[in-house]
């Protein structure tokens, strides 16, 4: 019999046990399924329907490209392959979010060092340079003054070419906190603060950050099931700043989202909601 | 219960561990892919954050 559900993982995390037990006690057919293990013939059908999947891979490129392999072949993946493209890439998003009305910072790309330190000139610092592909803060730097952009931004001259697109974000100012909102379809099912640890400025939790409750406003609800219909997103993690002159601003989509500290200090069941929502979404 | 292959500590699997887990050795820190092999699990030797990882 086939699956009802497929979890597509490349690593188990706290969320993809989470997500195997909240099917099992649904008494779901559900399957995981190592990407690393996987195999896609592109150009015949799929030997087993692996009935709707979740993407949980923790590798961007794996992610996008197996969401791309199996969504051409017929499968319906949540998220989807434009969701994976728009939201793993910052400049996508803000370009999107901007179409939709959404406030996000204000965001220069340069294409090499000499446009981008040319702009910095005109627009002055502190600026944030950010990879456009890139998370748990990897390679996000405050450019405080002009001696340290020309050292960051030479550095990255010799990287991968992505790192050679510099997009370059106002530096916000806000309480040293930022906002995860966990959209589940049309619904903004929790919310945490993320606080900076030990001065910090980037409030990642992968950097350390404290997670504590934050209570879904109407204003925030508004504003992330926009976010989300931007980049066409089934279930996203949405991450707002607090900026003290231009109020709530949405600064990125996460297209595979954690979780964990969520369900740990709102105490919502959001491995339980995303089940239901892919079950919701199986054509009968 | 199954031995880090760096500092030989002892790592406990959880009883509800599955193939593709992450374990870390509460000694010396490496961390450590589940495995299935012929007699439970293994410890497969990974990498904790990949270049591209990320959410």
């Amino acid at each position: 019999m086939n699956p009802e559900v497929t979890i597509l993982y490349d690593i188990i995390r706290w969320e993809e046990k989470a997500l195997l037990k909240a099917a099992e006690e649904k008494n779901v057919n559900v399957q995981m399924m190592d990407c690393k293990k996987l195999s896609v013939d592109l150009d015949s059908a799929l030997p087993d329907n692996p009935g709707i999947v979740v993407q949980r891979c923790v590798s961007y490129y794996r992610n996008l490209h197996s969401t791309a392999a199996l969504e051409g072949l017929g499968v319906r993946v949540i998220n989807p392959l434009n969701t994976a493209v728009y939201a793993g890439n910052k400049l996508f998003t803000h370009m999107l979010l901007k179409k939709s009305g959404i406030p996000t910072p204000d965001a220069t790309v340069a294409f090499s060092k000499d446009a981008a330190l040319e702009m910095l000139d005109t627009q002055g610092y502190p600026r944030v340079i950010k990879p456009t592909v890139g998370s748990w803060g990897r390679m996000i730097s405050k450019l405080n003054t002009k001696e340290t952009a020309e050292g960051i931004i030479e550095s990255r001259e010799k990287m991968y070419p992505i790192y050679q697109v510099h997009y370059l974000e106002e530096f916000v100012k806000r309480p040293p906190r930022d906002i995860r909102v966990i959209m589940v379809g049309d619904e903004a099912v929790a919310a945490i603060y993320r606080s900076s640890k030990g001065g910090n400025w980037k409030t990642n939790m992968a950097l350390d950050g404290v997670a504590t409750p934050c209570k879904v406003t109407q204003e925030m609800e508004e504003m992330c099931i926009k976010a989300k219909q931007a980049v066409g997103g089934d279930i996203v993690g949405i991450d707002l700043m607090e900026s003290s002159d231009k109020g709530l601003m949405i600064h990125e989509v996460n297209n595979t989202t954690e979780y964990k500290n969520t369900v740990k200090v709102c105490e919502v069941d959001i491995p339980s909601l995303i089940i239901d929502y892919a079950l919701s979404k199986v054509v009968k | 219960m199954s031995k880090c292959e760096e500092c030989d500590a002892d790592i406990s699997i959880p009883n509800d561990a599955l193939e593709g887990e992450i374990v870390t050795c509460p000694e010396c820190g490496s961390s450590f892919e589940l495995a299935k092999g012929s007699d439970g699990f293994e410890l497969k030797p990974t990498v904790t954050v990949g270049e591209d990882w990320g959410q």
